[in-house]
């Protein structure tokens, strides 16, 4: 049931229609399929699974709307469903924001984002790959955490003026916390795929346990401004806030019309156009990019197409609402969902090697906003950081709290190595100097 | 950023933009209506559970419980003069845990039936028995006798789903309409409401029958400077609270005031939100011309609504025995308060440090008849006179630390999630000397006064924090000066611990709310509650968190 064909989900979709007797109706179905596996102490502690499908209807009556859900599809339960968001949409208030419901979209047909492998796992395979990654910990006498979360899914829509649009997609993410059994090591990879044929648990338990090892007996040195080089993991995170996810995400052309953005100017506008960061700095999304095959259309239905955020170093566009977009009199472009950070072809190696005196930062961690105005955050460096000196890894060092900017950081910028994916984007490990550490963690 | 975090709802969306995760929102979208109509009663959920028990005892299980939620939650979106949103929601399920060859299974269903039931019961009692194969370590639970069937109810006045919608956004748009008049150039406001209506039954023969609500009034004000393109934002000094409606009744009794030429008011059991939006405004205001904090060393005088938050992070979470035991390492990290150092006896604060956990505090998030494997719930020491002298723990832990009896403090956020040891309700003792603040802050020389919480962050053994707040107020030879910007303070749990120098009386306490506390892998949300007097520390450092850009 959860992944329904495409006729199938239109069959239902244009049967919820039917029963509208508003002036605009939008459904929309969700399907997922797949489960989890979570281990701590080099054994399995908790296993999930999820099987779900939803329909969502919104109708309109002029500007007022009303959305109501179900999970079940019988004539009676849609009708229901259609009912309770009409009867929801006459009580609403107008919303001044009200934008009339998008017509039929060409969307670039999108297969690469479904893989069969991963949409067949089971928990036997599950079991396999966190097996091998607790063995592999057992065997080397290190503690490990990890967890493991596959789906497959699809999303259909359809409107009352005839937007069409259906599309498949997996993914299957794994992460793993390897830790000395002393406690004064700790190591960690993590990693997601399209296709679970390229996913081997014990390769990144591997990573993981060797960085546990090499991070043992960490010497402290004097916070202050130092070169570093920031890990994919340091830049990008698929369980917590990121230095590059905020920066992305701050790319609203709402936030920085209004005023209160890092991209609004003085005595009003936006920074659109102007040069923000190092040249080197492009940022595009790509929906078909090979590596990171995403969904080719937005919740709301307008398309998802390749979009250039950030060109040598200028911010080419902004994102918005569809009210806003039109309000402003700016190109219409959702939220991307991957985006893809051009680099070079030096690995995280390459770019030690050519450092005279840094730091290495494997991860950073509790990363909160400080100051909107600057993209201040403040985070700390987690599970493995390291001096570098002629081009060479001297010795583990202790982990540092820093304060920091996306922006300022970017400015900052030595060296670009090769991207990698991770959360489905693909970002490079990258070579920043000045980063601004504050203060010393006693954290392993 | 997570691509596949597809969003298809687009009035939740909007909603979601001012609080980014309100994870209690998964269920159908409902009439609000439905929110009134009363669920299954007692003998039906008896029977149903029942089921369930049966057929995981048939199926081999050595222990089983059964969980029926039904989860309801309204929220109300809006900005300035309009509503952006209004969404009920419901959730209804039964999640069924089991033992088998010393291995635990879960297993939920939304199919609310006896055959329903009783097939997610076998599916559990399976999961157990395979993963039964690569578990090192047999479950021991700590006895629990069965309850019987009995019903606790949390103690409010009103219902918040009685209330009509239009009396909410009435509240709402006339916050807004009142933050507009006084300059604000933005206000974002919502309330929350959430009503979990919870059927526990177990093997061990209790059935166990709960009502539990919370709310949430909140609002963010921000203003701009045009011309220097500066901007402020200033957030609502509310609580999320386990009380009804009748936490907006806005009573004078319930108000305290903060120190002398701060213009803070802190909230006790009520909260006068209109009053809190006009200080705001008047405050966002000041920010943008306060004066730029030197960085250094200050005494710190933290208002209840700022320390909740660094209680919850650097007292509540550090305790969790499951953390302190590697459940968690992967994700939120382990613990500096490991068993070996609490052995050591290491102060964990000064002698006036007192914090206790507490699932019984009436009005508080955390409060409950019974945990979520049916064990009555208490209040317990956690630092006495500084001194670490237990844990946060469940069932399945307590012989870890040789003890043979839960805290009762096991909760899970809905029906389809596996119930795991969550945070109680952790406080800090009021002074047991007559203390007011303004009496606190005449004792300082040279200090910050701090109210609200703002940014927050700690590392993953929760040594190293940084915190920001709301507001932040100069203090010099005794007296609040004026007010400062740019200011975060960063300090070692233990160090900062140790230097609480001074807690204000009994008259002072009250409660700061966490409302969407997340851990676990797939995440999950608590709600907790955290009580304090305004306190003082000495010689904390203090950053200054200006940056320039270009």
């Amino acid at each position: 049931m959860p992944i329904l064909s495409k006729d199938e989900a239109q069959t239902i979709l244009k049967k919820v229609l039917s029963f509208s007797t508003a002036d605009e109706c939008d459904a929309t179905l969700n399907g997922r399929t797949g489960g989890n596996v979570r281990s701590a102490r080099n054994t399995i502690s908790t296993a999930g699974a999820l099987d779900n499908v939803s329909l969502v209807v919104t109708s309109y009556f002029g500007k007022k709307s009303g959305t109501a859900t179900c999970n079940e599809f019988d004539d009676a339960t849609l009708r229901r469903c259609v009912q309770r968001a009409e009867e929801i949409a006459k009580l609403a208030p107008e919303s001044p924001e009200y934008m009339p419901l998008l017509g039929p979209q060409q969307y670039t047909e999108s297969t690469k984002a479904f893989a069969a492998s991963t949409a067949a796992i089971d928990p036997d395979y599950r079991a396999r790959q966190v097996g091998a990654s607790t063995a592999l910990c057992d065997q080397r006498k290190v503690t490990s955490a990890g967890f493991l979360e596959d789906m497959a899914g699809f999303v259909a829509k359809r409107n009352s003026k005839g937007l069409e649009a259906y599309q498949q997609y997996t993914n299957v993410e794994f992460s793993v916390t390897v830790r000395t059994p002393d406690g004064k090591g700790s190591g960690y990879a993590a990693a997601d795929y399209t296709d679970a044929s390229k996913f081997d648990a014990a390769r990144l338990t591997r990573i993981a346990a060797e960085k546990a090892s090499s991070s043992v007996n960490a010497k402290a040195l004097e916070p202050g401004k130092y070169t570093v080089i920031l890990e994919p993991n340091a830049l990008l995170s698929n369980v917590d806030t990121s230095l590059m996810a905020v920066l992305m995400g701050s790319l609203d052309a709402r936030s920085a019309d209004e005023g209160r953005s890092f991209l609004s100017k003085k005595g009003g506008g936006n920074k659109k156009g102007e040069k923000l960061f190092d040249e080197r700095v492009t940022i595009y999304s790509d929906p078909m990019n090979a590596e990171i095959p995403d969904i080719t259309f937005a919740g709301d239905g307008r398309p998802q197409k390749r979009v250039t955020w950030i060109e040598k170093g200028v911010v080419k566009n902004l994102y918005s609402s569809r009210y806003w977009a039109q309000k402003a009199g700016i190109p219409d472009l959702p939220p991307p969902g991957g985006w893809i950070m051009e680099g070079g072809t030096q690995s995280t190696a390459d770019l030690i090697k050519g450092t005279a005196k840094g730091i290495l930062v494997t991860r950073l961690w509790y990363i909160r906003p400080v100051d909107p105005q600057t993209l201040l955050y403040t985070g700390l460096t987690r599970d493995g950081t390291f001096y570098i000196e002629n081009g060479q890894i001297k010795f583990p060092i202790k982990n540092f709290r820093f304060n920091e900017s996306p922006v300022i950081m970017l400015n900052n910028l030595e060296a670009i190595g090769k991207p990698v994916r991770l959360g489905g984007n693909l970002i490079p490990p990258l070579k920043i100097r000045d980063f601004t550490f504050t203060s010393l963690s006693d954290a392993v | 950023m997570k691509r596949r975090d597809f969003v298809g709802i687009s009035g939740l969306a909007a909603g979601a933009l001012f609080l980014p995760s309100f994870p209690g929102f998964a269920g159908d979208l409902v009439d609000p209506a439905r929110l009134l109509e009363p669920g299954a009663d007692a003998a039906q959920k008896k029977r149903l559970a029942d089921a369930g028990l049966n057929a995981a005892k048939a199926a081999g299980a050595s222990y089983a419980d059964v969980r029926i939620g039904r989860y309801l939650n309204q929220g109300i979106f809006t900005r300035e003069k309009q509503v952006q949103n209004i969404a009920s929601t419901e959730s209804y399920g039964v999640g069924v845990r089991v033992i088998a060859n010393g291995t635990w299974g879960f297993a939920a269903t939304n199919t609310v039936t006896e055959a329903g039931i009783a097939k997610a019961a076998q599916l559990a009692v399976q999961i157990a028995k395979a993963n039964s194969k690569v578990q090192k370590e047999k479950v021991q639970l700590a006895p629990e006798k069965g309850h019987g069937e009995v019903a606790w109810k949390a103690p409010i006045q009103q219902n918040a789903f009685e209330v009509p919608i239009k009396d909410k956004v009435d509240l709402l748009l006339g916050v807004n309409a009142k933050a507009l008049d006084l300059g604000v150039n933005f206000i974002n406001s919502a309330l929350f409401q959430v009503n979990e209506q919870k059927y526990f039954a177990s093997t061990d023969g209790s059935y166990i029958d709960q009502d539990i609500h919370r709310i949430y009034p909140t609002f963010s004000v921000t203003a701009i400077d045009r011309a220097s393109g500066k901007f402020r934002s200033r957030q609502s000094l509310s609580s999320p609270m386990g009380l009804g409606y009748e936490y907006l009744s806005a009573k004078a009794a319930d108000k305290v005031a903060g120190p002398a030429g701060s213009n803070v008011v802190g909230y006790k059991n009520s909260y006068d939100m209109l009053e809190d939006v006009a200080a705001a405004a008047k405050q966002v205001k000041e920010k943008l011309t306060a004066k730029s904090v030197t960085p250094g060393k200050y005494d710190l005088v933290l208002d209840p609504h700022h320390l909740g938050l660094t209680i919850h992070e650097s007292v509540g979470h550090p305790l969790e025995l499951d953390r302190v035991l590697g459940y968690e390492a992967n994700y939120a990290g382990t613990s500096f308060a490991t068993l070996e150092w609490k052995a050591k006896g290491i102060p964990y604060g000064s002698k006036l440090v007192n914090i206790v956990a507490d699932k019984l505090q009436p009005g508080s998030l955390g409060a409950v008849g019974y945990d979520d494997e049916g064990v009555k719930t208490k209040r317990w020491d956690l630092i006495k006179d500084g001194k670490l002298v237990d844990y946060e723990k469940i069932r399945d832990q307590a012989h870890i630390v040789g003890q043979k009896e839960s805290d009762g403090c096991c909760y899970s956020q809905s029906w389809q999630d596996v119930q795991f040891q969550r945070m109680p309700n952790v406080s800090l003792q009021p002074g047991k000397a007559k203390l007011s603040v303004d009496e606190l802050i005449k004792g300082v020389d040279k200090g910050i006064y701090i109210a609200g919480n703002g940014s927050f962050s700690i590392d993953q053994q929760r040594y190293n924090f940084q915190f920001g707040g709301q507001v932040f107020y100069a203090i010099e030879k005794g007296q609040i000066t004026g007010m400062l910007e740019d200011v975060a303070y960063q300090a070692n749990t233990q160090e900062f611990w140790n230097s609480c120098a001074a807690i204000c009386d009994e008259s002072d306490y009250r409660l700061f709310g966490a409302f969407n506390d997340g851990k676990g892998q797939p995440s999950q949300s608590s709600a907790v509650s955290h009580g304090s007097a305004t306190t003082r520390f000495n010689g904390v450092n203090v950053i200054n968190t200006a940056r320039k850009l270009g």
